[in-house]
């Protein structure tokens, strides 16, 4: 049985940690509303374009001088993995979680005896992989010194993405991150971004009306495409943050009650243990006073 | 009264402007274009410019400079996305 004083000790560092992870907490949840405004206000952009992009792909369809970015390479033996998690820990199992999905993603790509190569976004992201698969990892996106994530980032990992299609370097990219559900569920998500997936029932909402392009169809679909990727890469990232804080969040509310739990506990042994030291002193002096 | 065109101006970031317009001047690839009311559905990709937005027929313009995006014009009114738009401030 631990002595009253290390009792006490252990009761005030537990408090400190809960001070700490209730602090954490309270940012996470300023954070998370700010990252949520900012994903929800980036959307009307990634539905237009994505609307815009599937009539465009379904007009000019699966033509031979179809841009490669939305018809592929007409192979899929080298995969690109694009992994995006957080710069931090201390939000649960957020980053494992993404990490866990690419990395069965991958195995499953080398099993079939598929080439595969890591594109990571994030610190978490590399650390995780490097573990597993260091000889994979292809290029890393520091994000750690950015404060606001903005398009700008997702514009430099776009380029550097599609610089490497346009040397050949991958016939499928494929984007993980976490899909933002709500504060509590983090989904992770795999995205096909190379070539263009793109869901049926967009391409029949625009169709219909006689349009006139300027320059044609295919021109402007080849300007669109590179965009696109952009736009998704930075989808992914908002609803990254998003989650990172949301799931930081959680786990920062979880780590505060637990620390409560503990406190609580560490509070009863103590007075236990004070309330026997008395009694034990009670008795000692009652069974002296009797022995006289 | 003729009728107003309803305009959207989207960047990735934000929705930048919603609203009812008299006419929008876009700076085309192929070259500068008014939209009004009523206009014939139309795409086009643009270039760096100046984006002029008339509120009324005959009112100073508000300009926005934009780059890198395309105007869509449908039965519903023009869409800009743009990937960069920031009003102009010196004139």
């Amino acid at each position: 049985m631990a002595t009253l004083k290390e009792l006490k000790l252990r009761i005030a560092s537990v408090k400190s940690t809960q001070k700490i992870t209730k602090a954490k907490q309270m940012v996470a949840a300023a954070k998370l509303r700010r990252a949520q405004q900012a994903a929800e206000a980036a959307r009307p952009y990634a539905e237009r374009l994505e609307a815009v992009v599937a009539s465009l792909a379904a007009r000019v369809g699966a033509s031979a001088s179809a841009p490669r970015l939305l018809a592929g390479t007409g192979r899929s033996d080298a995969h690109l993995l694009i992994v995006m998690a957080a710069d931090r820990g201390l939000c649960g199992a957020f980053n494992a979680n993404i990490v866990k999905a690419a990395r069965q993603h991958a195995d499953r790509l080398i099993a079939e005896g598929r080439s595969v190569k890591f594109l990571t976004v994030g610190r978490k992201a590399r650390s995780g992989l490097l573990r597993t698969h260091a000889d994979r990892l292809l290029d890393h996106h520091d994000t750690s010194a950015v404060r606001n994530i903005g398009f700008a980032e997702a514009e430099a990992v776009a380029a550097r993405v599609l610089d490497l299609f346009e040397r050949g370097a991958f016939d499928v990219a494929t984007l993980f991150f976490s899909r933002f559900r709500s504060a509590l569920v983090q989904q992770p998500t795999a995205v096909q971004l190379i070539p263009v997936a793109l869901a049926p029932e967009a391409a029949g909402a625009a169709g219909g009306a006689v349009v006139d392009y300027e320059p044609d169809e295919e021109a402007i679909l080849a300007e669109l495409l590179p965009r696109n990727v952009k736009v998704q890469i930075f989808k992914g990232l908002l609803e990254n943050v998003a989650g990172e804080q949301g799931a930081s969040m959680t786990a920062m509310d979880n780590a505060t009650r637990n620390a409560g739990d503990l406190i609580t506990r560490l509070t009863i042994e103590f007075n236990r243990s004070r309330q026997a030291a008395i009694t034990k002193e009670l008795i000692e002096i009652i069974s002296g006073a009797e022995a006289l | 009264m003729p009728a107003l065109l309803q305009f959207e101006l989207v960047s990735p970031e934000r929705l930048l402007r919603s609203g009812e317009v008299h006419m929008v001047v876009v700076p085309g690839t192929e070259g500068d274009f008014g939209v009004l009311a009523g206009h014939a559905p139309f795409m086009s990709t643009i270039r760096e410019g100046e984006l002029a937005i008339y509120a009324t027929e005959g009112a100073a313009p508000e300009r926005m400079r934009i780059s890198g995006g395309f105007a869509e014009v449908n039965e519903r009114g023009l869409t800009i996305l743009a990937e960069h738009a920031e009003p102009v401030t010196a004139h």
